[in-house]
């Protein structure tokens, strides 16, 4: 094949030297590696800095403004009144530890799923069933999620599909709620985790599994000692995803959700309903805490200079 | 370490059943979208074609298809340039503040989308003062969109190591030439894997739309979410996911073409 | 997933309305900019003749009020009134109020259809002019119990043309719930034996069904108005809604969701509207009723904006869409029940009418339209502070837990 041309025997044709001013540009560019740094990295550090972290900044000091309740208008005004309702409210409580358990109970899920597929589709699979398995796996992601959420909620209705499969065995459907926002959201996230941890997977060589075994490491210990720290980054990458897509989730817990309430209702409702920026401004403050604790953590391990 | 047959069977069986689910609800879908209830009520109580019919005739639903196809290429486009560009200076530099860029990478797909989207809702309109529009949603979907790129561009340099480079640089080639000949040619299916990523998480994007659309902006969750309202527009939408997910299989097959074909050759 | 829900806050204003507006238009006009609320009520004026259309005209509307066939080919009534008049339409939906009232602001727009919480916002900023009736033809149409009510007119000038009412029922599986109720009670007080199978409006609106309810059951509280509580009040319903909340299977605010819900069993009673009821497939056993403590409902305005471009087509679209035939096509499509008495006559389904009670005033008159709470009580009540909306926001969270 043709494509790789980074083949060793394959000539790879250089023009001609001309003393033009972008070759000038290139010699003094190659000569001082701090000022292609710095070309380089400009642009997206402009975009990144400028858009997402000015705007998450003035969010974050909207928190400490109030709101006229009859006209809308932010009033800048400081105070910390936003703040500490959320904080000592035990409504944001009691949503936060729900919101939280969904995420992490999600991410759980997915990474149990995407383990085992991703085995199968990297170490057991023939090239060309790799291949049919990635698309199978990628595809739902073109199914729109409201369309998915929606199927979720024929699928676990009181006679629908669900009820009918687990009938014969006793079972029942669990109705809407917070085991149908789980399910439903670790099904719309699943293929964000698989698909980390199967090129993490792809990556781990086969003759270091031979190897191992070679060296009389029974499988469970090839898995455990050898397998699971190489891919370990890999799957922190896709639980990122899923816990964070999680987190700030509201549409699938209204869809399926029962009478419950995550913290992106409460955001959303804030922000919507009510048009009260501040307070909404001081409840994103929950998750950006707990996405920031998290990847506080998971950068101990080292896995996300990895990612 | 090697798998016993059974291993194997297991794996696959596991694997089988976990795809059995996945496509469970998907069924669901093409089935409602032949439904005759409007509801999407299970199970069917008729079986009709009228929905695919009207489907092909709704010039709304062509017209956000356009329109989602149209923001997440320019915000793919502009998300595979910001993207290489951070990992070829996080990967080939060391310098201070390198952890620091990287989580900037990852903070817009870590956070979560309402966040991300009261946030650029309140930046563009408030601080920039600029009307919500078409841009604004592609400046949004580029901005969490880098980080596929980052991911699949950084863990292919990583492999790659900088042997080749220096090769070129050492025949004399310039930088340009040595990016152009060298570097991206190996890099071309790590950035077809995180540019197709990129278009699938723009493409279907509600949270972070809903906030940063103008409200003339139709993308097409924004116009499911839209029928879905609509007296007997529901079986509509069936119709419409069906049919992307049938049409997503080329864009993924072509991928899959290049990247398999590369590591054959590797 | 709430743009339904959020349509459904208005204002109903109350002798103390001109108070409110006069502080609105204060507050505006020294607002921490962007609001461009440079007017007063009074800054502009209702024309008194019209003059030849011009060639567009720009409309803002809730998603399902102006469709132009793009969604569904057969639904369509905006060709007609080009060809008619030549005006050609392009139309913005929004999902909010507070959207509707943020884009008001860009000047883009000619007409707007406002829910009563954003109409007299529109109104206090300036945003949105006196219409003169007269010069609608079809305004004659009307039925008057819709006309100069608080939230479509200030100090007795009119502000816009009523499009469409519509009343909150309560819907029940006539298999689950016998004998069939007659009371809200099955929802409040009773509804422990319906445990998971209750549902609920998703809006803190929705705490004016709690209100409406007390006025009736617990009458030493002393609700005159159930938009209008005071702190004791608001508590009592608050108190009424988390026991009901011990019941609830799920609460809706997307029709889509409501009507699978009954279908399937899931949820056998609770609030609804008449079109959910109608979209129920064949077979499905549920009724709705008017219960004896009355209802909540809505009604919403057709405005001008004060910098108009084109506000002869603005006149030309507000006479159109208030004609008995396309105000039957929209409110027909939409749900809900028609402001023009002609417009029976033009429903797809002869019944329309009759379904949705248009015109009975009697009818109409159980119906406590949708209203924002303000500080200011609605009832007249002058020796207590009434809670405001973002303080039903606040309980409606914490109701939900």
């Amino acid at each position: 094949m043709t494509v790789d041309t980074a083949s060793p025997g394959q000539r790879i044709p250089v023009p001609p030297h001309r003393d033009t001013l972008a070759r000038r540009g290139s010699i003094s560019l190659s000569r001082h590696p701090r000022l292609r740094l710095t070309l380089m990295l400009s642009a997206p550090l402009l975009w990144l800095g400028l858009i997402y972290i000015v705007a998450l900044a003035a969010l974050l000091i909207t928190a400490l403004w109030t709101v006229d309740s009859f006209t809308g208008t932010i009033t800048r005004s400081w105070t910390l009144d936003n703040i500490i309702t959320v904080v000592t409210g035990s409504l944001y409580q009691t949503v936060t530890v729900r919101t939280v358990g969904v995420a992490l109970l999600v991410t759980l899920i997915d990474i149990l799923v995407a383990l085992p597929i991703a085995f199968f589709m990297a170490k057991v699979a023939s090239p060309r069933w790799q291949r049919i398995l990635v698309i199978a796996v990628l595809m739902p992601l073109w199914a729109s999620y409201l369309v998915k959420a929606y199927a979720w909620r024929s699928v676990l209705s009181q006679n629908g599909i669900f009820e009918w499969l687990v009938a014969p065995f006793g079972g029942e459907t669990p109705g809407y709620g917070l085991p149908a926002t789980v399910i439903t959201l670790a099904y719309l996230w699943l293929p964000y985790v698989i698909l980390p941890v199967y090129a993490g997977l792809e990556r781990v060589p086969d003759s270091l599994l031979e190897a191992s075994g070679d060296l009389g490491g029974k499988t469970w210990a090839t898995l455990r000692l050898v397998v699971l720290p190489m891919i370990w980054p890999a799957i922190i990458a896709g639980s990122i995803f899923s816990f964070s897509l999680s987190l700030g989730d509201y549409i699938t817990v209204n869809i399926v959700g029962g009478a419950n309430q995550m913290l992106g209702n409460l955001v959303y409702t804030n922000v919507g309903a009510a048009n009260n920026l501040p307070l909404a401004a001081a409840i994103a403050l929950i998750p950006i805490v707990i996405i920031f604790g998290y990847l506080a953590v998971v950068r101990r391990t080292g896995a996300l200079e990895n990612l | 370490m090697r798998l016993s047959r059974l291993a194997r069977g297991i794996l696959g069986a596991v694997t089988g059943v976990i795809l059995l689910v996945i496509y469970l609800p998907l069924m669901v879908v093409l089935v409602n979208s032949f439904s005759t209830s409007t509801s999407l009520v299970w199970p069917p109580p008729g079986l009709t074609l009228e929905w695919w019919g009207r489907a092909f005739q709704s010039e709304g639903a062509l017209e956000a298809v356009l329109t989602s196809v149209q923001i997440a290429l320019i915000a793919t486009l502009v998300s595979l340039v910001l993207g290489t560009l951070i990992s070829l200076a996080l990967q080939r530099f060391a310098f201070f503040g390198r952890e620091a860029v990287s989580l900037l990478v990852i903070l817009p797909i870590a956070l979560p989308g309402i966040i991300t989207g009261i946030a650029l809702n309140n930046a563009f309109r408030t601080i920039l003062g600029v009307q919500l529009s078409i841009a604004t949603v592609i400046v949004a979907h580029a901005t969490f969109c880098i980080v596929t790129v980052f991911n699949n561009v950084i863990a292919r340099l990583r492999r790659l190591g900088t042997s080749y480079e220096e090769a070129s640089a050492d025949l004399g080639a310039g930088l340009w030439t040595t990016f152009r000949l060298v570097t991206f040619p190996q890099l071309r299916s790590a950035l077809l894997a995180g540019g197709l990523l990129a278009f699938a998480l723009s493409f279907d994007e509600i949270i972070v739309t809903t906030f940063t659309a103008g409200a003339g902006v139709k993308t097409l969750p924004i116009w499911i979410l839209d029928n879905l309202f609509r007296p007997s527009q529901a079986p509509i939408v069936n119709v419409i996911a069906v049919v992307l997910v049938l049409v997503s299989i080329v864009p993924i097959y072509i991928a899959q073409r290049i990247a398999g074909a590369e590591k054959v050759s590797r | 997933m709430t743009h339904l829900s959020a349509r459904r806050a208005r204002i109903r204003s109350s002798i103390l309305t001109g108070l409110a507006i006069a502080s609105v238009a204060l507050l505006t006009a020294c607002g921490t900019g962007g609001d461009g609320g440079t007017g007063g009520a009074d800054s502009s004026e209702a024309p008194t003749e019209l003059g030849e259309n011009e060639s567009t005209v720009s409309i803002l509307a809730w998603p399902g009020y102006v469709e132009d066939g793009s969604n569904d080919p057969s639904v369509d009534w905006v060709s007609a009134f080009e060809e008619e008049t030549g005006c050609m339409v392009t139309s913005k939906t929004y999902g909010t109020s507070d959207e509707a009232f943020n884009l008001m602001k860009t000047g883009e727009y000619d007409v707007v259809a406002a829910s009563g919480d954003a109409s007299l916002r529109l109104v206090a900023a300036g945003d949105v002019a006196p219409v003169n009736t007269d010069l609608i033809p079809n305004y004659e149409g009307i039925y008057d119990f819709l006309k100069m009510q608080d939230w479509n007119s200030v100090d007795g000038v009119a502000y816009g043309i009523p499009h469409g009412y519509g009343a909150n029922l309560l819907m029940y599986n006539t298999d689950a719930v016998t004998p069939a109720p007659t009371s809200w009670d099955v929802v409040f007080d009773e509804s422990a034996q319906y445990t998971g199978k209750v549902t609920a409006y998703d809006s803190p609106i929705y705490i004016a069904d709690a209100a409406m309810y007390l006025m009736t059951h617990q009458p030493d509280l002393g609700i005159e108005n159930p938009y209008s509580l005071d702190e004791t009040q608001l508590a009592a319903a608050v108190d009424l809604l988390k026991a009901q909340r011990e019941n609830i299977g799920e609460y809706w605010s997307d029709y889509l969701k409501s009507i699978q819900a009954f279908e399937t069993g899931d949820t056998v009673v609770g609030t609804t509207w008449q079109v959910i009821r109608n979209s129920l497939a064949e077979g499905t056993p549920a009724e709705v009723v008017l219960p004896e403590e009355g209802v909540t409902g809505w009604s919403d305005t057709w405005m001008v904006a004060s910098e108009a471009q084109s506000p002869n087509c603005a006149y030309a679209w507000l006479n159109y869409i208030a004609s008995p035939e396309a105000n039957a096509q929209a409110t027909e499509y939409f749900g809900e029940a028609p402001s023009n008495q002609g417009a029976c006559d033009f429903t797809v389904n002869p019944d329309q009418c009759e379904i949705f009670h248009a015109g009975d005033e009697e009818y109409a008159s159980q119906i406590w339209y949708w209203s924002t709470p303000i500080e200011d009580c609605l009832d007249g009540r002058t020796d207590v502070k009434c809670t405001d909306y973002s303080d039903w926001t606040t309980a409606w969270q914490e109701i939900k837990g």
